[in-house]
């Protein structure tokens, strides 16, 4: 086998079988980094990095020999990795996609990475990612956005990954990692892996830790791996998250073992489909998906029941109101005054003005005028309080149906993939991509995108299953359930 | 509830008289090591920005984690404060933006806060006193401090503050004198110093009030209140509400009305001047803290806090006129401070209450406050006080002599017997050496002898020449008795 073959066959292992021929010694951590850190450095034209850390997962996976050498493998040992650049990572720069935040070095580590590097995992570099995860085409980002590396059929037009977590998503599916962190406020995991074909997971809120997460909607915040299979999800998470005492709202439930769930039968299991997700105007390949994914499961033994979350249609509005809320008052502290970029002026006021208005770009700006608006003497009570008890009657949906299912299925989303600057111009059409996922962050859900099929132009599609809080366990192996039934294999062609 | 003032503390303008209603915020930084949400050290004196940790500086991705012990001691000031603590209370964040306010918010209990209604009885002067209600009581975090002095083109910025838990007391508008206002203030004070929740010194901005203050006709319906900011000192309260009712009555005898506005006391100046208008008020944009969970206390907790308190001001005072026979004004002046009415208590043990009670207050707090300090600090143990009071009630020196063997006691170490024998200041009681005394002044002066055979009130002039033939040591009783006989009056 000559070295390219062996880098190229090194890039096809899941990160689950990787691990296995790590512990088996049948290759190397380094080997395999240096197989990544190829495949990073040839795939820039994506932009999926915004920083490269080859160096430094050098000398993590040297780390990583010696520690299975010794036989003290962690749960992630020697798998390389792309980290959302949101995730505060110690002397390594952390811009969550912003011009504000650019060459901001944090000198502190985030509880999700570093519970990643106590497992052994080993940082590529940092993933691009919509301004403050606020967009889903990753068009939003002050360092460029990213491509999909999936084409339409006989099309040389470049697709969006979908957003916030495009870097993660594109990495992943370009192959130029073997799992990545996300984050997902509204759905910024699980539309870039519909967008994708990988899959993602948003775990229950509080599941994950936001300590050193820069924040966007902290009510909403969660992170999650984005991976090439189910299995390699469910490791992902086991490492990521866990109690922390430095995140008030961390869980402090125990963790099981997801990897476990993965294949489980489903047999006998209760699976609700929502009237309200079939959407007017939806195209008829999402629906022609979810069916599919209803005979799968069906197939697969499990029965199939329609339910009703009543105020689905309130979820997208709702989520508009509270999560610009808390981002204007998370995206107070970027004043110019301690690090981050800052513009001069002649007054306080001035320095503020310019800071902000420089340093933020137009999709922040509206959000960062939307939460004032809404939060503002006078508009609080019709606008954001209303919102409050909104998101409290959408959970309380969730737990009437949950009363009687074990778990959801519906889209990801209500399209495949667009092109860069399709929709850029509209707001709200960029809004409607997160129409299926937005209620599960408003509820604080798991839920998970899993590829499911191409359509009519080869781009892939994907379908959510969502289940109670804290059962992760369900989502998986209904999760894995589509997977194997999908059999989802396409890959995109490699153009870059 | 006092809800009108009584005729003494009413202000006398050309229409007629006026009465002032005042209410305080009072900001008491909570006793602590630790911060309330970052765990980063609290003190008085590190250098610039030496106590900061990445949460106090707003840097990305940091989250607030409540300290617990913070809490406690916001539970012992309510219960303190005889106030209804919240089982459940949530934390807001106050949007606004300024240099020292690293993340553009301060975290505050805006809705609900831990602690709601309560009363205290406050002492005035002249030991009448008066209850005032305690409207609510809740935690926030203090903001850093802007240097603005140092620089002519720079404003530095100390962030050793931001973080500190402070409580902030609100009173209700129960207060009809800035000598009430201020007597509130010490009341609370003294409150907190007991219980150890707030060391109240408001010199180095532990403690300051936002004074609300507004005038009416006797009687009348409220009038238009202004807010005077962060006034950090006892005389300044009574300065800034005194000059903000007259500059307000005489508005409103000008046929002008009280805009509602925040305003500043001006030190030097001795008045008030506008900080802001109410048009120009903040929009704070109060929400809930999305970081933090509501606050739950089990009722079993607040319980075993209650359990731990200390005795009360008022508790100590009602039990020390009660066990000591102390005035009511005495017990008063000694339960300001713990220390005093401790000192007291070890001084009085088997002793004169009464007595050791006037020595405490007249001579050793009065001497101690004119060297500016207090009983912390006195160079006299109550030990060695009351070694010195039992030289009184056993007769070897007199209350006269007393005086100066306190003197002795303030400046050296010794106890008041050694005192006695080192500077023979022992009173005379021996009757023979007390006659010799008599017989010689009478010898020396039989025009005088005559003269008080016939009006026996010149005795006295006799009493007053043989004390001070003996120093002063004899004992006045005795010489007394003795002229008396001598002159068969």
């Amino acid at each position: 086998m000559d070295t390219a073959t062996l880098a190229t066959d090194l890039l096809d292992l899941t990160l689950a079988d990787a691990l296995e021929a790590l512990k088996a010694k049948k290759i190397s951590a380094t080997e395999l980094t240096e197989a990544y850190i190829t495949a990073m450095e040839g795939g820039r034209a994506l932009n999926a990095y915004t920083t490269e850390t080859p160096d430094k997962a050098r000398e993590m996976a040297k780390a990583s020999d010696a520690r299975l050498a010794k036989g003290e493998a962690g749960l992630l040992e020697g798998i390389p990795l792309g980290i959302k650049e949101l995730f505060c990572t110690e002397g390594v720069e952390t811009n969550a996609g912003s011009k504000i935040l650019k060459g901001f070095v944090p000198p502190y580590e985030s509880t999700v990475t570093q519970n990643l590097w106590d497992a052994g995992a080993v940082m590529l570099g940092k993933l691009n990612m919509d301004e403050f995860a606020m967009g889903s085409s990753n068009e939003t980002s002050a360092f460029g956005p990213v491509a999909n590396p999936w084409r339409a059929q006989g099309s040389n037009g470049t697709f969006t990954p979908g957003g916030s977590s495009g870097g993660s998503a594109s990495a992943v599916a370009g192959l130029m990692c073997l799992g990545a962190t996300g984050s997902d406020t509204g759905g910024s995991i699980r539309q870039p892996a519909a967008f994708t074909g990988t899959v993602g997971i948003k775990p229950t809120y509080g599941r994950c830790s936001r300590f050193g997460m820069v924040a966007f909607a902290s009510s909403l915040d969660q992170a999650g791996p984005i991976t090439r299979t189910v299995k390699d999800s469910a490791l992902m998470l086991q490492a990521m998250c866990g109690h922390d005492e430095k995140d008030s709202t961390s869980l402090t439930a125990e963790v099981p073992n997801f990897a476990a769930s993965c294949g489980k039968s489903i047999k006998g299991m209760k699976i609700g489909i929502p009237k309200e997700y079939r959407m007017d105007g939806m195209p008829a390949e999402i629906e022609t998906l979810w069916s599919q994914g209803i005979a799968w499961l069906k197939d697969a033994g499990a029965e199939i029941v329609d339910v009703s979350l009543p105020h689905t249609k309130y979820a997208l509005p709702c989520y508009y109101i509270i999560a610009p809320a808390e981002a204007s008052s998370n995206l107070a502290r970027y004043d110019g005054m301690r690090f981050g970029y800052r513009a001069e002026g002649k007054t306080l006021a001035e320095v503020y003005q310019n800071t902000r208005s420089e340093g933020f770009g137009e999709e922040v700006k509206r959000r960062v005028m939307i939460g004032t608006y809404v939060l503002s003497a006078g508009y609080y009570d019709a606008y954001y309080l209303r919102a409050l008890k909104v998101r409290r009657r959408i959970a309380q949906d969730f737990d009437e149906v949950f009363k009687s299912v074990d778990a959801l299925l519906t889209p990801s989303t209500p399209s495949a993939a667009f092109q860069l600057g399709e929709r850029s111009a509209d707001p709200i059409s960029m809004y409607l991509n997160d129409i299926f996922t937005v209620t599960g962050n408003l509820a604080g859900l798991p839920g998970i995108s899993v590829p499911a099929g191409l359509d009519a132009q080869g781009l892939p599609l994907g379908l959510q299953v969502l289940g109670r809080a804290l059962d992760e366990e369900t989502v998986f192996a209904v999760g894995s359930a589509l997977e194997r039934a999908a059999g989802f294999a396409a890959k995109p062609e490699k153009w870059w | 509830m006092n809800t009108t003032a009584e005729k003494s503390n009413l202000i006398t303008g050309n229409t007629g008289e006026w009465e002032v209603v005042i209410g305080l915020e009072v900001h008491a930084q909570v006793a602590s090591n630790a911060k309330l949400f970052s765990g980063a050290p609290v003190g008085f004196g590190a250098g610039p920005n030496e106590n900061v940790s990445f949460i106090d500086a707003g840097m990305p991705g940091m989250l607030p984690v409540i300290n617990k012990f913070c809490v406690e001691q916001a539970v012992r000031t309510g219960l303190g404060l005889n106030a209804q603590i919240h089982t459940r209370s949530t934390f807001d964040r106050k949007n606004y933006f300024y240099p020292d306010l690293p993340q553009g918010y301060q975290i505050s209990q805006f809705k609900n806060p831990i602690v709601g209604e309560g009363e205290i009885e406050v002492e005035r002067e002249d030991g009448s006193s008066f209850k005032v209600g305690i409207e609510r009581l809740h935690l926030e975090q203090d903001a850093g401090k802007s240097i603005h002095d140092m620089d002519p083109n720079a404003t530095y910025v100390d962030l050793n503050r931001s973080g500190v838990a402070l409580m902030e007391i609100v009173s209700r508008p129960d207060m009809r004198s800035a000598l009430d206002a201020a007597a509130f203030v010490k009341k609370l004070r003294t409150i907190v110093r007991y219980l150890g929740t707030c060391d109240g010194d408001m010199e180095k901005g532990n403690m300051r009030a936002d004074v609300n203050v507004s005038v009416r006709k006797p009687g009348g319906p409220l009038g238009t209140r202004c807010e005077i900011k962060n006034v950090n000192s006892m005389s300044y309260i009574v300065k800034a509400i005194e000059y903000e009712a007259r500059r307000q009555i005489e508005i409103l005898e000008d046929g002008g009305q009280i805009d509602q506005e925040t305003r500043l006391f001006n030190v030097a100046s001795g008045e008030t001047r506008t900080m802001r208008s109410k048009e120009d008020a903040h929009d704070y944009r109060y929400f809930p803290d999305p970081d933090l969970l509501p606050l739950e206390l089990e009722q079993a907790w607040i319980e075993e806090i209650r359990k731990t308190l200390p005795e009360l001001p008022d508790a100590k005072k009602a039990r020390l006129m009660a066990d000591y026979g102390l005035s009511a004004y005495d017990a008063g002046v000694l339960v300001t401070k713990g220390a005093r009415a401790d000192y007291f208590e070890a001084a009085a043990k088997g002793r004169d209450a009464k007595l050791i009670a006037n020595w405490t207050i007249n001579d050793l707090l009065g001497r101690l406050a004119k060297e500016g300090h207090d009983i912390d600090d006195s160079p006299i143990s109550a030990e060695r006080l009351a070694g010195m009071v039992a030289l009184i009630e056993d007769g070897t020196i007199s209350s006269k002599i007393a005086k100066e063997v306190f003197e002795h006691l303030w400046a050296s170490e010794n106890t008041a017997a050694e005192i006695v024998e080192k500077h023979g200041l022992k009173q005379v009681t021996d009757t023979g050496a007390i006659e010799k005394a008599v017989d010689e002044v009478m010898a020396a002066n039989p025009d005088k002898v005559e003269q008080a055979k016939a009006k026996p009130q010149l005795a006295g002039w006799f009493v007053g020449q043989v004390m001070k033939a003996t120093g002063g040591k004899a004992n006045p009783k005795a010489v007394n008795d003795i002229i008396q006989k001598k002159l068969g009056v």
